[in-house]
């Protein structure tokens, strides 16, 4: 045979540049592959995951290994613009830099120096949270906050409320120890890769998956079990397994009583103490020692907490739990039809955590000390562990049904243990280690400190003195006390309606807020358009940063073009979202590898970059020198050299004049370049023996103090019984000064429970009769991010449109076919989409693919274009205030908790409409801001 | 050459876990990227971004819905892409020697400066997996990354294709199904590895590992410590908090 | 199957050149002179002006002599020697028509055989794709070879022996249906054997791969066109047996009218093998839950 020679080695690239991917906030390490173009220039040729990488170990998903075609997309901005026509026009001019910022300062500088608030700052999808805040910290205005509060705030305050931390950044499942994990409501979640490898590490192993999951796909296609629960009912199904365990006696008590604050004695004197915990003289909480029958400190050495201790009437957490979760009410029996799981599966579940619990504990030879200066031979393991997301969040009882999770996790003793759940460092961080909302302005002074928190109590409310909330976005107010991430979902609905007041300048960064981020979309368009008497725009000024032309582009007065993330310094620091492992605190940059200079695009310059640029224009402390010359040449120069606190900086690695020091250290000049050398990241690695148990081992507390996590060692107890929680019913009840207006009292001491409780979503409140018997859902794309995938050619060709998926029963009820579009209402509207069959689906739930619609003349696109002719969002459906039920008010669609936006409370009914061939609402074209793409380049 | 070797003496080829795949496209696009650029002409898109994209891809993946007689639907992955047969088809029909088998590791290729571009492979292929590049006019399929499995310019661990390296569950193994003790072989042979549409004759080299059963889980109800309505809140917690005395 | 016009062409022309041109090569067509040149004439350009739309089909039509390298193997390889070779071959009997050479007849019947020859490897190149299962099957040698006769006689005017061919046709095309229809599930390629999970239950198909087109797509799943097949095949037999057989045993004897039956009997043979690729469903639309 004579086949043809062919080269088997070829070479691959001229260079591989190490770097972070920006596609999702997984932020992989990517090996960037570069070949010289035909002009001599560098040009990306190739781009792969990096092996050495903590977060992804050498994979990519689909948007990562297409990030060349975010680069090279036809629908990038290359220069500043300023709006020539109405707003919503799309009609701009190109303007230059120096013209861009002085119009921004000359709206901004009068701002800062009389009324702050008026200027508003927020962001998408940051990855630079801790400078975006810390420059608007500096600029005074309280007005600030990242996507938190529509994205996942419920799952995040949750989780820190409980445990001092969550999932995500927060901690993971132990995947190479753990024999049984269930996920809640996950389609594919910010951490992406590390699931999908820790998926294929249980899957290799054999071990047990559980989805619990209106939708099977995805993660939940692959689930050994799947669980359809309707929608919102998690938290319920959840109480019944705590039930299930209690029932049985199959609860980690010795858990309980060492490492949660089940053994502290719960104040039952009426007055306003009642609920809160006991404490004693010098106000430190107490617990009854087994030994002596006294009370003792709760973490005395050799202490041993007593869980059914009742102290002068006043009984323990313990025993206030064991009392609500053995309810009746929580039986599986009880449960069942409401969760759309039969009462066997419940008990099925409970039995199965159970026995891999106690019956498959594991134990690992590590001796170690608990805070308590009790030693332990050995680490002992429970392993089951779980994950969950927005399936939960999303909901407006999401944060307790968040809390009711990780007091299953609690009962069963697996956080922080081999096989169970674990911390991410700087996490464990308990609500006390975490700073409050700070929302004082004084014009022309930076604000005292970060805006966001956590508020343990109503007097760390941001409200002014008349009681009114002191942010735009109402967050920290008594509709939300918890609102620790901010509102983005309110900013504009809020800014419009000037209540609680008028802002001038609203600055949007990365959030395509007149289109798939925002509820109701129509409306917010109409909200950024509509004028006041005076024919100004009742929202002044737009200032809008973005790479691409967006949606939500033709909605600003002001457009400053971002580079790309291959073309830019960026910092994912511990100070904000890092990228930790539970062995490792980690953090990394990113670096340009290739220069913003294809043609149209040299006129781009990164978004941090020119914050720093306006921040200096505007004299701003910390970025300017007495001399009002800048501090920081870019950004690249503020992530090595800013402090933040002494010797503590953006980034862990290679500090000090050496560059030997982790953690706490003088900044080093050659510190990027360090970065650069070690493949874009660093990693403090966990001593062995504080590996597990962080919150209470002494050998993590310590060694995260020396990393800088924080200034002392800060052990503490899981909070099933929330204290702060209950200071705010303790207000609803009448106690203290502070108090809440009277409509929400009633709603306060709901959901201020401090155990653990599920409430129906308040979407649910409106369904009952309204005649919207069908939940309806979105899931993330795997391959998509957002509306910005769309742009990418490839990804396109995946996923061009969307279908609206129906279950059999619904299907067969309709009498749908191949090919039908349906009409879907709900109480704020209607959509016209086609749809297409789905047997694994929960029987009253219908969804789609989040954010695959999109607006004609956008994103570069032809009009004609798939994703603008058929695709469709299910936004126009939800609004961010449910319908008036008859108090004459209009509840936000929220988690009374957190202000969470309840994206997946969304009740609607169906009706079939036939074959067509466009869904509904179309809105006019968009005029193109950029040329239309044509081939690829 | 349009004429099949004998026997090849390494059969390199992929399994691919259907139980473990969790249809994220990564491995569609990181082919599509790697081959971009690599083996012969890059894959070509039309109209990227206008109203009916198209363009060639050697991998794709399908998602099905599967309802068994007496449990709940399941979903199930299938990523598609050349299973480089022991009796290709494709090769012996293409009248220009393009098509072709390698005898030394059996993987099927072409040869795009011998191909006319008459897409009679691609009626021969059972799977789909051989796509004909409308700008470059050559038919276009899955090379195994022959470009990297061997290729020197690559560190040792990076010589496997591209699909597998980037799948993040790691459902895609590639190895030689000649020698038993391989790990493609050793896995086909655990878990049942099977091959598409045996019934056209083609003995693919890729096998899929099926799905393993869902929704088994036989755990009974917990036995109650004792009956609560009997004896109430406090014998339970006498008889719970005994349990650890 | 796309019915692509290329391949359409290519197929009826050369197929009716090769037919008419065995007649001539096998004398049954006394014809002298000027009028030798011409017939011979139309029957190379008919078979040429086949293979050359043949090529349009091409995405490299320069690199076409490559294609004669794998007659050891490949059926499109054999039909490109044969038809080159026949054309070739060809070539003395019909200057000795022209110029009367009257060189030995049996030259020209061996050539004959050689047309039909070529039209054979050219059905061999459809008849041998186990993955199309309508066309794997003896069926499609015979109805091509049936139409290159019928298409040759009736164009070479062969009075009855056309009408019996016509006959032959008409099973042929029966027969091509009749055991066509039945093909795919005798093949017993079914989505649950393409995707290796029927032993679980029924499988559907949940999403493509891609909302968009794709090469596979557009070539082997063409769905649009079965939806008219009954109709077609009816308007096929009309116009490929009943018309041509009417003109000829009911018109007057005379070259407009053979014309017009040779030409009534091409569309239909456009018709019929439109529908040849639009009705041949290739196992590849199982992944896509279409065929
Ligand atoms: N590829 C890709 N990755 C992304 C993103 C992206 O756009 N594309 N976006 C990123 C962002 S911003 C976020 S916030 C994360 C979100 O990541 P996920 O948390 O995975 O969020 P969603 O995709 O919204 O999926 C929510 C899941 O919850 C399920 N669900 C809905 N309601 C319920 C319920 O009541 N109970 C249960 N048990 N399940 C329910 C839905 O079916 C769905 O599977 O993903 C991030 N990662
Ligand atoms: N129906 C429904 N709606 C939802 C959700 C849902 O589950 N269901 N989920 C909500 C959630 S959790 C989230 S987080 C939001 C997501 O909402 P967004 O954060 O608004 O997400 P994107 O649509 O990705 O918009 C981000 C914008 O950033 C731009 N961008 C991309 N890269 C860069 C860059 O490098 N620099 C700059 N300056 N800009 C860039 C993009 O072009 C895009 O316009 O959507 C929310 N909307
Ligand atoms: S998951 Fe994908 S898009 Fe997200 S950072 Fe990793 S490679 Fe990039
Ligand atoms: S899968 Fe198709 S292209 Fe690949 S060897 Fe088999 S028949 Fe040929
Ligand atoms: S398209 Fe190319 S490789 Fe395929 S059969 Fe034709 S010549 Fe051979
Ligand atoms: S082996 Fe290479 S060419 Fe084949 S599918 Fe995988 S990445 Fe693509
Ligand atoms: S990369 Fe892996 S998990 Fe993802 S679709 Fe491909 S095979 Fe499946
Ligand atoms: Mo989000």
């Amino acid at each position: 045979m004579n086949q043809p020679r062919i080269d088997l080695s070829p070479p691959v690239s001229d260079e591989i540049r190490k770097t972070t991917c920006y596609m999702c906030a997984c932020r992989c390490g990517i090996n960037v592959h570069l070949k010289s173009g035909p002009d001599g220039k560098d040009r990306v040729s190739y781009i792969e995951g990096n092996r050495d990488h903590p977060v992804n170990k050498g994979v990519i998903c689909a948007k990562g290994a297409s990030g060349i075609m975010q680069v090279t997309a036809p629908s990038r901005l290359g220069t500043p613009l300023r709006r020539v026509g109405p707003r919503g026009s799309g009609a701009f001019e190109p303007i230059s830099w120096d013209e861009a910022l002085a119009l921004a300062v000359s709206w901004m500088k009068p701002l800062r120096e009389t009324a702050p608030e008026k200027f508003a700052f927020f962001t998408g999808r940051d990855q630079s949270q801790s400078f975006t805040g810390w420059w608007a910290q500096q600029f005074g205005t309280p007005n600030y906050a990242a996507h938190g509060g529509f994205c996942s705030v419920n799952m995040a305050a949750g989780g820190i409320y409980t445990l001092g931390g969550a999932f995500w950044e927060f901690g993971q499942p132990d995947w190479e120890r753990t024999k049984l994990f269930v996920m809640f409501g996950v389609a594919e979640d910010h951490d992406s890769n590390p699931i999908k490898i820790g998926l294929g590490k249980l899957k290799a192993r054999g071990a047990r998956v559980i989805g619990v999951n209106p939708i099977r796909t995805g993660y939940n296609a692959v689930a050994d079990d799947w669980y359809g629960i309707t929608p919102g009912t998690d938290g319920l199904m959840v109480l019944s397994l705590i039930n299930c365990l209690f029932q049985a006696g199959k609860i980690d008590l010795e858990y309980l009583a060492r490492y949660t604050n089940a053994p502290l004695l719960i104040n039952e004197t009426e007055g306003p103490e009642k609920g809160l915990i006991l404490k004693n003289a010098e106000t430190q909480p107490f617990v009854i020692d087994k030994r002596t029958g006294q009370p003792a400190p709760w973490d005395g050495q050799g202490v041993q907490p007593d869980l059914g201790a009742v102290y002068q009437g006043h009984r323990t957490v313990f025993q206030h739990m064991a009392m609500r979760y053995l309810a009746p009410e929580y039986a599986p029996e009880a449960v069942a039809e409401r969760c759309g799981i039969p009462a066997e599966r419940i008990h099925a579940l409970a039995s199965e955590l159970a026995r891999v619990a106690f019956d498959e504990s594991i134990e690992i030879d590590q001796p170690w000390t608990d805070f308590r200066g009790d030693r332990h031979e050995k680490m002992t393991g429970r392993p089951v562990s779980f994950h969950a997301m927005r399936g939960i969040s999303a909901h407006s009882n999401g944060f307790q049904t968040a809390r009711a999770l990780h007091l299953l996790q609690i009962v069963l003793g697996t956080v922080e243990v081999p096989g169970g759940y674990r911390f991410k460092p700087p996490y464990p961080k308990p609500v006390e280690a975490h700073p409050t909302p700070h929302f004082v302005t004084v014009p022309g002074k930076p604000l005292s400190g970060p805006h966001l928190g956590y508020v343990r109590g109503p007097e760390q409310l941001a409200l002014l003195p008349d009681g009114s909330p002191a942010r735009i976005d109402k967050a920290f107010s008594w509709e939300n006390p918890f609102s620790a991430h901010g509102m983005m979902h309110m900013v504009i609905p809020n800014a419009h309606a000037g209540d609680p007041y008028r802002i001038d300048t609203l600055f949007l960064y990365m959030a395509n807020m007149a289109w798939n981020s925002s509820m109701n979309t129509g409306a917010v368009m109409a909200m950024l358009t509509e004028k006041g008497p005076d024919g100004e725009y009742l929202i002044p000024r737009i200032i809008y940063s973005d790479a691409y032309a967006s949606e939500m582009v033709a909605y600003a007065d002001l457009i400053l073009p971002d580079t790309t993330y291959l073309e830019r310094h960026d910092c994912i620091s511990l100070l904000d979202r890092p990228i930790s492992e539970p062995g490792a605190a980690g953090d990394s940059i990113r670096w340009p590898v290739v220069e913003p200079d294809r043609p149209g695009q040299e006129g781009v310059r990164g978004f941090q970059s020119v914050l720093l640029d306006l921040g200096v224009r505007l004299g701003l402390p910390g970025m300017t020198k007495e001399d009002g010359s800048a501090k920081f040449k870019d950004y690249a120069d503020y992530i090595v050299n800013h402090i933040r606190r002494p010797g503590v900086g953006p980034l862990i690695g290679f500090r000090g004049a050496e560059g030997n020091k982790e953690g706490r250290g003088e900044a080093n000049p050659d510190q990027m370049q360090a970065y650069i050398d070690n493949g874009g990241f660093y990693q403090a690695h966990v001593p062995q023996e504080a590996l597990f148990y962080k919150p209470w081992n002494k050998a993590y507390q310590d060694w995260a103090v020396a990393t800088s996590f924080y200034e002392s060692p800060q052990p503490y107890l899981f909070n099933i019984w929330s204290e702060p929680m209950r200071r705010f019913q303790l207000a609803a009840e009448g106690h203290g000064a502070i108090q809440p207006p009277d409509h929400l009292r009633a709603r306060l001491k709901l959901a201020m429970d401090p155990l653990p409780i599920w409430t129906p979503p308040s979407g649910d409140l409106e369904a009952k009769g309204w005649g919207y018997p069908v939940h309806a859902l979105t899931q993330r794309p795997m391959d998509m991010y957002h509306s910005w995938g769309t742009q990418n050619a490839w990804l396109r060709q995946i996923r061009g449109m969307n279908f609206l998926y129906l279950p059999t029963k619904i299907w067969q009820e309709h009498g749908f076919e191949e090919g039908d579009y349906a009409r879907v209402i709900s109480p704020n509207g209607g959509i016209t989409v086609p749809v297409a069959h789905m047997a694994a689906l929960n029987e009253n739930t219908v969804w789609t693919w989040n954010a695959i619609g999109k607006r004609k003349g956008a994103w570069g696109l032809d009009e004609g274009a798939s994703e603008a002719k058929e695709g469709f969002l299910l936004n126009h459906l939800i609004s961010e205030l449910l319908p008036e039920r008859g108090d004459g008010q209009r509840w936000s669609n929220s988690d009374p908790v957190t202000g969470q936006a309840a994206w997946f409370d969304l009740r609607v009914r169906l009706e079939k409409v036939g074959k067509r061939s466009q869904s509904e609402p179309q809105f006019p074209a968009l005029k193109l801001v950029v040329p239309k793409g044509r081939a690829r380049s | 050459m349009t004429t099949l070797p004998q026997s090849t003496t390494t059969k390199l080829g992929l399994v691919i876990d259907m139980d473990t795949c969790v249809g994220c496209q990564a491995c569609v696009t990181a082919c599509k990227g790697w081959n971009d650029q690599g083996y012969g002409a890059p894959l070509s898109d039309q109209d990227p971004y206008g109203a009916n994209p198209s363009g060639t891809f050697l991998n794709r993946v399908h998602s099905y819905q599967i309802t068994p007689e007496d449990a709940a639907p399941i979903i199930v992955n299938l990523p598609r892409s050349c299973l480089h047969c022991e009796d290709a088809p494709c090769v012996t029909v293409c009248p220009t020697g393009a098509s072709y088998k390698r005898a030394e590791d059996g993987i099927v290729l072409v040869n795009e400066d011998a191909c006319i571009g008459c897409g009679l492979c691609a009626w021969a292929c059972p799977y789909g997996a051989r796509e004909m590049d409308a700008d470059a006019g050559v038919m276009k399929k899955c090379t195994l990354c022959v470009d990297r499995i061997y290729n020197e310019n690559l560190p040792e661990i990076d010589r496997e294709p591209a699909c597998v390296r980037a799948c993040p569950t790691g459902a895609r193994h590639f190895g030689d199904f000649a020698d038993p003790d391989s790990k493609v072989s050793l896995l086909s042979a655990e878990r049942g590895g099977i091959a598409l549409m045996p019934e056209l004759g083609t003995r693919p080299v890729n096998l899929y590992l099926p799905p393993r059963p869902k929704d088994m889980m036989t755990a009974s109800p917990l036995a109650p410590l004792l009956d609560i309505r009997a004896s109430g809140f406090a014998g339970w917690l006498d008889k719970i908090l005994g349990k650890i005395g | 199957m796309n019915p692509a016009p290329s391949v359409i062409l290519f197929s009826t022309l050369s197929g009716l050149g090769f037919g008419f041109l065995a007649f001539l090569a096998a004398g049954l067509v006394p014809v002298h002179g000027f009028h030798a040149f011409a017939l011979w004439f139309v029957g190379y350009a008919l078979a040429v002006g086949g293979l050359l739309f043949s090529t349009l089909h091409l995405g490299n039509p320069q690199r076409f002599l490559r294609a004669f390298s794998q007659w050891r193997s490949s059926w499109l390889s054999r039909e490109a020697w044969a038809a080159v070779l026949t054309l070739l071959l060809l070539a003395p009997m019909a200057l000795s028509d022209w110029l009367g050479f009257d060189w030995p007849r049996l030259w020209g019947i061996g050539t004959a055989l050689m047309c039909l020859c070529t039209v054979f490897t050219t059905s061999m190149i459809y008849a041998q794709l186990k993955t199309i299962p309508r066309w794997n099957h003896w069926t499609t040698p015979a109805l091509y070879l049936c139409f290159a006769l019928t298409g040759g006689a009736v164009l070479a005017g062969q009075g009855w022996f056309a009408v019996a061919c016509l006959l032959g046709l008409a099973a042929a095309l029966l027969a091509h249906w009749h055991f066509g229809d039945r093909r795919f599930a005798e093949v017993g390629a079914t989505i649950g054997s393409a995707t290796g999970l029927g032993p679980i239950g029924a499988v559907k198909v949940f999403e493509h791969p891609h909302t968009g087109q794709n090469y596979l797509m557009r070539e082997m799943i063409h769905v649009i066109g079965r939806k008219h097949a009954r109709k077609l095949r009816v308007i096929s037999m009309l116009l490929a047996v009943v018309m041509p057989g009417l003109l000829l045993v009911l018109a007057p004897k005379g070259p407009a009218f053979l014309l017009a039956a040779a030409l009534i009997h091409l569309a239909g043979a456009m018709t019929q093998r439109w529908l040849f690729f639009a009705e041949a469903e290739h196992v590849v639309g199982l992944y896509y839950g279409q065929r």
